[in-house]
C-alpha cells in the first residue's frame, strides 16, 4: 500500500488545528475545530484506500488492480453527510446561545458549582465551640421559673451573637450551621465560576 | 422463510413511523396513535426475533443482495435480540409516559410535536446499532441515535438545556470522530469493515497494531458508555433534559456503548490482552461514580451518577472474559436498562407532584402519594441490589465470576462491587428518607406545593397548579408502573433470563456461530477454543 505524503501532512495539520480549536472556550471556535477534525478524518479514510487509481467504473479490459478502491469513498460520503448535519445543528445551538445569553462561550453548570462550593465544614463537629443545630433548643430555667439560658453572667439579656471560627473566618453560629446543610442558599457563586 | 430475515424491519418500522408522524405534525392525536402503534408492532416483531434466536441460534440477513464480506449484514443472535426486546419495551413505556405528559400539560406547540418523529428516529438508531454486523453500519447507527438525541436533549431550547446540549454535542462528536478514525485504521490494516470478516483478519495482524486498534475502539465506545475517566459529560448533560428524554437516554444510550464494547471484546479482539486495564477502569467507574452520587442533592443528578457507577458493573463482567462473567454482564445490562429508566420516570413524577427534584425541597411524599412511594421504592431497592431483586442476582453472578478468576485485582473488584452496592443503598435511602419519609416542614427549603394542606389547596399556593394540570396523570403513572412491573418480572423470570444470557455469552465467546452465520458454514474460525471460552 502506497501513501500520499502531501495528503498525510495536510491531515496532520488539520488534526493539530482542530484539536487546538476544540480546546477553546468560544463555541464558534469549537465548531470550527470539530469541522477540521471531521475533514482530517475524511482524508485519513481516503488514505486507507491506497494509491490513486482509475475511477471504479467497470470495464472488461481493465485489470482489477488498476481501479481505485471505491469503499473508502463511500465511507467518506456518508461521514460528510453526517458532519454536515451536525455542523448545521451546532450552528443552530450557537445562535440560540447568542440569543439567550449574548455570549459565545461554554457556560458552567450552576448545580455543579453549587455542589463544589458546599463546604465540608460541619458546625456541629468541627467548630471549637460546637454549634447547637438541633431543632429542640436547649432552655434553662432559673430559680424564678424564667428562662435564663440567654442571659449573661450579670443576669441581663445580651445582644451578643454567638460566633465561631469556621474555615478561617469568624461567623455567627447560626449562619455556619445553615451553611453546613446541603443546598445552602447562603453560598452564592458568580456565573463565571470559582465561587466567593 | 426464517423470521430472522424480517430483522431489518426493526429499523425500518420506526423510520417509517418517523416519516408518518412528521407528516402528521399538525394532528397530535394521529401522531400519538401512529408512533405508539408502530413501536408496539416493532416490539412484537422483536419478541419473535428473540424466540427465533433462542430456538434457531444466530442468523444473518444480507441487505441489497451483496455477498457478506462486501455488503451490509444484520446479525440476530441471542444478545442482540435480547437487547432489542428490552430496549423497545422500555422505549414504548417512555413514549406512553411522554404522550401522557404532553396531554396533561396541553402541549400542542411546535417543539413538542417534533418529539414523536425524533424519538422514533432514536429508536431506529438504537435498533440499527444492536443489529449491525458491520463496523461502519454500527457507526451509522450511533450517528442516527446521537443526532436524534441532540434534538431531544435541547427540546424547547431553554437556557439550561442549550448549555447542557453544547457539552453533550461536542463530546459526542469527538467520540464519533475517534470511532471513525478507528474504522479508517481498521480498514487500512485489514481491508474490510465486516465484523465477522474482521474477527478472522484481525487475528492475523501483529500484536502492536492489534492493541492500537483495540484501544482506539474501546476509547471511542468508552466515551459513549460513560466509563470512568470518560464519564464527566454525563451527569452534566442528562439531568437538564425533559424527564422522559432523560429516562430513555439513561436506559438506552450508554448501553449501546456497552453493547459495542462487548462486541469488540468478544468478537473482534478475543483473549485477555486488555483485561487488566479494563478491570481497573471498572473498579474506578463503580467507586468514583457512586461517591459522586452521594454528594448530590438533586435526584436526577444523583441518578445520573449511579448510572455511571453501575456501568462499572457491566465492564466488570466484561473484563472477566469468562462465560460466567459475560453472562452476568448481559443479564445486568438487561436489568439496568429497565431499572434506571423506571427510576428516572418516577423522578419525573416526583417533580410533578412535589414541584422539585431536589431533596432539599421535598418531604412527606410517602403520605401524600403512597403509590409514588411504592413506585420509587421497588426499583430503588432493585438498583441497590437488595435480595431477591434482579439487581442482587446480577451482582451475585458478577461476584461469582470475580471469585472464580481469583486474581488479587479480581478480588479488589469483588470488594469494590459490594462497597458500591452498599453506597448505592445509602444514596437511595437518603432520597427515600428526605423526600418520602420526613415531614414537608422539615425540608430545608420546602416547596409551597407540599406545604399546602388539603383545605388550603383550594385557595392556597398549590391551587393554581392543581386546577390547570393534573398532578399525576393516569397514563404517566400507568406507564411507570408497567416498567416497574417489567423490572419485577425480570426478577421472577430470572431463571430463564439467566439461561438465555448464559447461552448468549457462550455463543459470543465461541465466535463460531456468529462468523459462520455471516460468512457461511464452511469458514474455519481461528483459535476457537483459545479465545477464552475455556476459562
Amino acid at each position: 500500500m502506497s501513501v500520499n505524503l502531501t495528503l498525510l501532512i495536510v491531515m496532520g495539520a488539520l488534526y493539530a488545528c482542530g484539536i487546538y480549536l476544540i480546546l477553546e472556550r468560544s463555541l464558534t471556535r469549537v465548531l470550527l475545530g470539530l469541522m477540521l477534525l471531521a475533514n482530517a478524518t475524511n482524508l485519513l479514510i481516503l488514505a486507507t484506500g491506497g494509491y490513486a487509481g482509475l475511477a471504479p467504473l467497470f470495464s472488461k479490459d481493465t485489470p482489477a488492480r488498476d481501479y481505485n478502491d471505491p469503499l473508502p469513498q463511500a465511507l467518506i460520503l456518508t461521514s460528510i453527510v453526517i458532519s454536515f448535519a451536525v455542523t448545521a445543528f451546532m450552528l443552530g445551538i450557537i445562535y440560540r446561545t447568542w440569543v439567550l445569553a449574548r455570549q459565545d462561550d461554554i457556560q458552567d453548570d450552576a448545580e455543579d458549582l453549587r455542589v463544589a462550593v458546599t463546604p465540608s465544614f460541619d458546625a456541629e463537629d468541627d467548630a471549637e465551640v460546637p454549634a447547637e443545630t438541633s431543632e429542640f433548643p436547649l432552655t434553662m430555667l432559673g430559680s424564678d421559673g424564667k428562662d435564663v439560658s440567654d442571659r449573661g453572667a450579670s443576669g441581663r439579656d445580651t445582644d451578643r451573637v454567638a460566633t465561631l471560627v469556621a474555615g478561617g473566618r469568624e461567623m455567627p453560629a447560626e449562619h455556619a450551621a445553615a451553611e453546613e446543610k446541603p443546598g445552602s442558599l447562603n453560598v452564592d457563586h458568580s456565573p463565571e465560576g470559582g465561587g466567593k | 422463510m426464517n423470521i430472522a430475515s424480517f430483522a431489518p424491519l426493526a429499523v425500518v418500522l420506526p423510520i417509517l413511523g418517523a416519516a408518518l408522524t412528521f407528516l402528521l405534525i399538525r394532528h397530535s392525536r394521529a401522531q400519538r396513535a401512529v408512533s405508539i402503534g408502530l413501536l408496539s408492532l416493532t416490539l412484537a416483531l422483536e419478541c419473535l426475533l428473540l424466540a427465533s434466536a433462542w430456538n434457531g441460534g444466530t442468523a444473518a440477513v444480507t441487505i441489497g443482495g451483496w455477498i457478506p464480506p462486501f455488503g451490509i449484514v444484520m446479525v440476530v443472535d441471542q444478545f442482540s435480540s435480547l437487547m432489542l426486546v428490552v430496549s423497545s419495551a422500555v422505549s414504548l413505556a417512555v413514549l406512553v409516559y411522554a404522550t401522557g405528559q404532553g396531554m396533561a400539560d396541553g402541549d400542542h406547540d411546535a417543539p413538542v410535536s417534533i418529539f414523536h418523529p425524533t424519538y422514533l428516529i432514536l429508536v431506529a438508531g438504537v435498533s440499527n446499532a444492536f443489529l449491525s454486523g458491520d463496523l461502519f453500519n454500527l457507526y451509522v447507527g450511533f450517528e442516527i441515535l446521537l443526532t436524534a438525541s441532540y434534538v431531544l436533549m435541547t427540546l424547547g431550547g431553554t437556557g439550561p438545556r442549550i448549555r447542557a446540549g453544547v457539552t453533550y454535542v461536542v463530546v459526542s462528536v469527538v467520540s464519533s470522530v475517534l470511532f471513525l478514525i478507528a474504522i479508517a485504521m481498521v480498514y487500512g490494516a485489514t481491508g474490510t469493515v465486516n465484523m465477522a470478516d474482521l474477527a478472522i483478519k484481525l487475528g492475523e495482524l501483529d500484536q502492536g497494531t492489534k492493541t492500537l486498534l483495540h484501544v482506539m475502539l474501546l476509547v471511542a465506545f468508552g466515551i459513549k458508555a460513560a466509563v470512568f475517566p470518560l464519564s464527566f459529560w454525563l451527569p452534566d448533560s442528562y439531568p437538564t433534559a425533559p424527564a422522559p428524554v432523560t429516562a430513555v437516554f439513561a436506559g438506552l444510550l450508554t448501553k449501546v456503548g456497552v453493547y459495542a464494547m462487548v462486541r469488540t471484546e468478544t468478537l473482534l479482539f478475543p483473549g485477555d490482552t486488555l483485561n487488566t486495564p479494563l478491570m481497573v477502569v471498572a473498579l474506578l467507574t463503580m467507586l468514583v461514580g457512586i461517591l459522586g452520587a452521594l454528594a448530590q442533592s438533586d435526584i436526577k443528578r444523583l441518578l445520573s451518577f449511579t448510572l455511571v457507577s453501575h456501568i462499572g458493573y457491566m465492564v466488570f463482567g466484561l473484563a472477566m472474559s469468562s462465560a460466567v462473567g459475560l453472562a452476568a454482564a448481559v443479564f445486568y445490562v438487561a436489568h439496568h436498562i429497565t431499572i434506571q429508566t423506571s427510576l428516572f420516570l418516577v423522578t419525573g413524577l416526583i417533580e410533578r407532584r412535589g414541584g422539585s427534584s431536589s431533596v432539599d425541597r421535598l418531604g412527606g411524599l410517602a403520605k401524600l402519594s403512597p403509590m409514588l412511594a411504592l413506585l420509587f421504592f421497588i426499583p430503588g431497592m432493585n438498583l441497590a441490589g437488595i435480595p431477591p431483586f434482579s439487581g442482587f442476582l446480577g451482582k451475585v453472578g458478577l461476584l461469582q465470576a470475580g471469585v472464580e478468576l481469583g486474581t488479587p485485582l479480581a478480588y479488589a473488584l469483588v470488594i469494590g462491587g459490594v462497597v458500591t452496592s452498599l453506597l448505592t443503598l445509602l444514596a437511595i435511602a437518603r432520597v427515600w428518607n428526605r423526600a418520602f419519609w420526613r415531614k414537608p416542614e422539615d425540608a430545608e427549603h420546602p416547596d409551597p406545593v407540599l406545604l399546602a394542606t388539603p383545605a388550603a389547596r383550594v385557595s392556597g399556593p398549590g391551587a393554581k397548579v392543581n386546577n390547570t394540570v393534573t398532578l399525576l396523570p393516569r397514563t404517566m403513572v400507568g406507564s411507570t408502573a408497567g416498567l416497574v412491573v417489567l423490572g419485577v418480572a425480570l426478577t421472577v423470570f430470572a431463571g430463564p433470563l439467566f439461561a438465555l444470557s448464559d447461552r448468549a455469552a457462550r455463543d459470543m465467546l465461541d465466535r463460531t456461530p456468529y462468523i459462520q452465520a455471516v460468512l457461511g458454514e464452511g469458514v474455519a474460525v481461528p483459535g476457537t477454543t483459545a479465545a477464552g471460552g475455556g476459562r
